[in-house]
């Protein structure tokens, strides 16, 4: 441990026939991520007040929280449906308000909950408070998918340039596979969606860019250095050979987000089992994705003489 | 690759003793004035605070200068001598339509307008400020973007000026106002768990006005008399009062209003003091009216309506309206301040109280820790010796991001803190592409030096194209994204920055260094 590596995953001359489970890959994935829209569509995503307007407050009560009391004088109020909760400890209460009209509405609202928390229980405290208006929360939706949008274009242009063309769309097309089985997943979940997890989701597609990248990598030198091997088991020899290093980076990252996901509080603990699962899904995507779309896309066409226009991207150092 | 200059390696060096300097502030107060003393900033979501995004409302701005433009339009058409006209005002289609209903009347009507047009903005992006049209209909004055944008701008500049003096009245410390777009205000107020005052302050236009009043208007009367309003009382409910449109005394023209109790009667007033174009102003029109009520308007409500008994010269004057001590104090404050040019809407707000910022930053530090042992652990097992170079290389790495981050000014926010954590954990992943390449020569039978040589280069092309694409997609976050998810994107974008130095300079030194010491027969991989 403290001189020799003590453990590795798989032995150094693992050659697994990766390709063959290529068509068995691309089915379970697009299976996966048909019935990932589906969901999408219906029940739908957990929007969180971000995105979807309203007031959300969390209290600590002195002693019990009463909800029932509670829930009476916000009714009192004039509050219509106010959703109370239950949240971590039994003297907590969390404290949903649908988004109102307008933003005027909002605030008299959040007023109200106040007073109305105050006449239930003397002494609770508030810790915290968010309202969003709705005009707000539908720009944050648009600039939020805009990242998403921007980001995935960005990546295309990045492998183009740095790789060939077929490496590029392999990689996209994987991409929006993952991050369409990552909103499934937030989906049954049912974790809020708000933009600490559309940052969630961006993680996951930088973490599965650079997986892609480093097999493509691979790839690409391995063109160069057997003119003659099949593509199919270039591909195969390129990903066993980076077998190593793709299991050790994800269980680097999965070790470092596990104890988020455990730990980390409300906020933070939903963007950590997003993550958990986005280093799953991108780490078997740049094997089982990736790798067989470039087959379908590069047989014959992948140029393997030095002159090719990878080369100049790679100076000789 | 292999060979490191004196002077690359005392860079390198400095480089790792800078970070550690630079991320000294954030353990200990700043010890000298004179001291440059840069730290991370706690986000509001960490220490608790209230964050409130607010609105100016364009269309009274739009309004406003519609109102004006009547005003001066009425005035241009008098002094040509066009009669009689109608202006009507369209603020929906921002602008103003004159008609004339003598035809021949129009070119005479369209010149008088005319010189209303003057420019607006500057340089290359100046405009006229009024796009001037005949139609059958009339004579259309129309605000043109240009004008508007500007107008908008103002209104902003303005507000924001007048926000924070609001602000710092009432004593809330280090408080952050900036705009965001267009329209909005983004104020950060740290440690005010409750904004509800500071709602309340600054959701008031507060524009005060002493008008005259007409007593012998029939107060029951559904239409106003012209050049008048009937305005409702601030204090007793369902009581109105015909008030004179026309402004005596603007709010501007106070230098100062306190709070204070009037000697007699022991009730809760505001003290003010004009200025001396106010003195004036005032003195004038008390002169003329003594015996005659006027009233204190703000915001459309009349706070009081008292009789002038005498001419009032001094400048001074109270505000009495059965104010609480906390009510007249507001107001002061509201006054001194000045009027925002339009109102103030808050369309976002959170709020943290400080038990749940501490709650929060408790788990995030314990979920770092584990995470940071976890990966180090994995590190020392799965890749020895390198490993543990990997692992001084990721603790410098750590040091090298508060640097960076404290040079920023940079605010730490919770997913800001679960960008540290990421950062970490793909950090070694430059560690683990350079080990992995260097067994994988040291298999295809180089000696140690030539494998080492070769798993540097080799893995270094493969380390910068999977860095890029992560640094691209959180630049678009940072763009795009708002609040705590920018302190997210600028942990990352940061990290992956001190990443490329630490795995790729500071560990490769490293080993190089130990291989040049030990000269071993053969590599620990």
């Amino acid at each position: 441990m403290f001189f020799r590596p003590a453990l590795r995953f798989v032995p150094d001359n693992t050659r697994i026939k990766f390709m063959r489970g290529r068509f068995m890959g691309i089915a379970v994935s697009i299976v996966l991520s048909t019935l990932s829209i589906g969901l999408f569509f219906y029940p739908g995503l957990n929007l969180g007040i971000d995105f979807k307007g309203g007031i959300v407050m969390e209290a600590r009560t002195e002693g019990a929280a009463d909800f029932g009391k509670i829930r009476e004088a916000l009714v009192a109020q004039g509050i219509r449906e106010p959703g109370v909760q239950r949240f971590g400890t039994p003297d907590e209460v969390l404290i949903r308000i649908e988004a109102q009209q307008d933003e005027k509405a909002t605030e008299q609202v959040v007023a109200k909950v106040r007073t109305a928390l105050e006449q239930a229980q003397p002494g609770t405290k508030l810790l915290r408070t968010d309202a969003v208006g709705a005009s707000v929360s539908a720009e944050l939706f648009r600039n939020g998918m805009l990242a998403l949008g921007i980001s995935l274009l960005m990546i295309l242009v990045y492998i183009w340039f740095r790789f060939e063309w077929q490496f590029a769309v392999g990689a996209v097309v994987t991409l929006i596979l993952d991050v369409t089985k990552t909103i499934g997943f937030l989906v049954i979940t049912r974790f809020e969606f708000d933009l600490v997890m559309i940052g969630a989701i961006l993680t996951v597609i930088g973490y599965s860019t650079n997986d892609k990248v480093v097999v493509y990598d691979r790839m690409r030198e391995n063109l160069r250095k057997y003119k003659t091997m099949p593509l199919r088991d270039l591909i195969d020899l390129s990903i066993n050979e980076t077998l190593n290093r793709t299991l050790g980076t994800s269980a680097t990252v999965f070790l470092a987000s596990l104890p988020l996901a455990l730990f980390g509080g409300a906020t933070l603990s939903g963007f950590a089992w997003v993550m958990l699962f986005g280093i799953f899904i991108g780490t078997s995507s740049s094997i089982f994705i990736a790798a067989p779309i470039l087959l379908f896309l590069g047989e014959n066409r992948l140029r393997r003489d030095s002159a090719a226009p990878v080369a100049p991207a790679k100076p000789a150092r | 690759m292999m060979y490191f200059s004196r002077l690359k390696t005392a860079l390198i060096l400095g480089a790792c003793v800078l970070g550690v300097l630079l991320s000294i502030p954030n353990l200990m107060p700043a010890p000298a004035d004179w001291l440059p003393w840069r730290t991370i900033h706690l986000g509001l979501d960490l220490r608790g605070g209230s964050y409130l995004l607010m609105e100016v409302d364009m269309s009274t701005v739009i309004k406003e200068r519609l109102d004006g433009l009547a005003d001066q339009a009425r005035r241009s058409l008098e002094r040509a001598g066009v009669r009689p006209y109608t202006i009507t005002e369209q603020p929906q289609d921002d602008r103003l339509l004159v008609k004339t209903p003598d035809a021949t009347k129009l070119d005479a009507t369209a010149a008088a307008l005319r010189e209303l047009v003057t420019t607006a903005g500057q340089g290359v992006g100046a405009r006229p400020d009024l796009d001037l049209a005949q139609t059958p209909e009339g004579v259309t004055l129309t605000l043109s973007q240009v004008a508007m944008t500007d107008r908008a701008n103002q209104a902003v500049q303005q507000s924001i000026e007048i926000v924070r003096r609001r602000i710092d009245e009432t004593g809330v410390l280090d408080p952050v106002i900036t705009r965001q777009g267009q329209n909005r205000i983004v104020v950060q107020l740290p440690g005010v768990e409750d904004p509800g005052r500071i709602k309340a302050l600054l959701g008031t236009t507060a524009r005060m006005t002493f008008r005259l009043t007409d007593e012998n208007a029939n107060l029951s009367a559904t239409v106003p008399p012209p050049g008048e309003e009937f305005l409702p009382f601030q204090d007793k409910p369902g009581q109105r009062i015909a008030v004179r449109k026309r402004v005596e005394v603007d709010g501007n023209n106070l230098t100062d209003a306190r709070a204070g109790q009037n000697g007699q009667t022991g009730e809760w007033v505001v003290n003010f003091t004009f200025d001396s174009i106010g003195t004036r102003r005032f003195a004038d029109v008390s002169r003329a009216n003594v015996g005659h009520p006027f009233a204190v308007v703000l915001d459309d409500k009349v706070i009081t309506a008292p009789v002038i008994r005498e001419a009032i010269t001094g400048g001074r004057g109270q505000i009495s309206g059965n104010f609480t001590a906390a009510a007249a104090t507001d107001l002061a404050v509201l006054l001194r301040a000045g009027a925002l040019p339009a109102p103030l809407t808050v369309v976002e707000e959170r709020s943290v109280g400080p038990e749940l910022g501490a709650d929060a930053i408790r788990a995030g530090a314990l979920s770092l820790a584990a995470g940071f042992v976890l990966v180090i652990v994995f590190m020392g097992v799965f890749y020895g010796f390198f490993g543990w170079i990997a692992n001084l290389a990721l603790v410098v790495n750590l040091i090298m991001m508060m640097a960076i981050l404290s040079l920023l000014n940079a605010t730490l926010t919770l997913p800001g803190m679960a960008g540290i954590l990421l950062t970490l954990g793909m950090a070694v992943d430059a560690n683990i592409l350079i080990n992995e390449r260097i067994r994988e020569e040291v298999h295809n039978g180089r000696t140690p030096l030539n494998a080492m040589e070769t798993g540097f280069r080799r893995a270094f092309s493969t380390i910068i194209d999977s860095n890029a694409t992560a640094f691209l997609a959180h630049v678009m976050l940072f763009i795009f994204g708002s609040g705590p998810v920018r302190g997210f994107a600028v942990t990352i974008t940061v990290g992956i920055v001190t990443t490329l130095f630490t795995a790729t300079m500071l560990a490769r030194l490293l080993m190089v260094r130990w291989y040049a010491a030990y000269r071993p027969q053969a590599l620990p991989v």
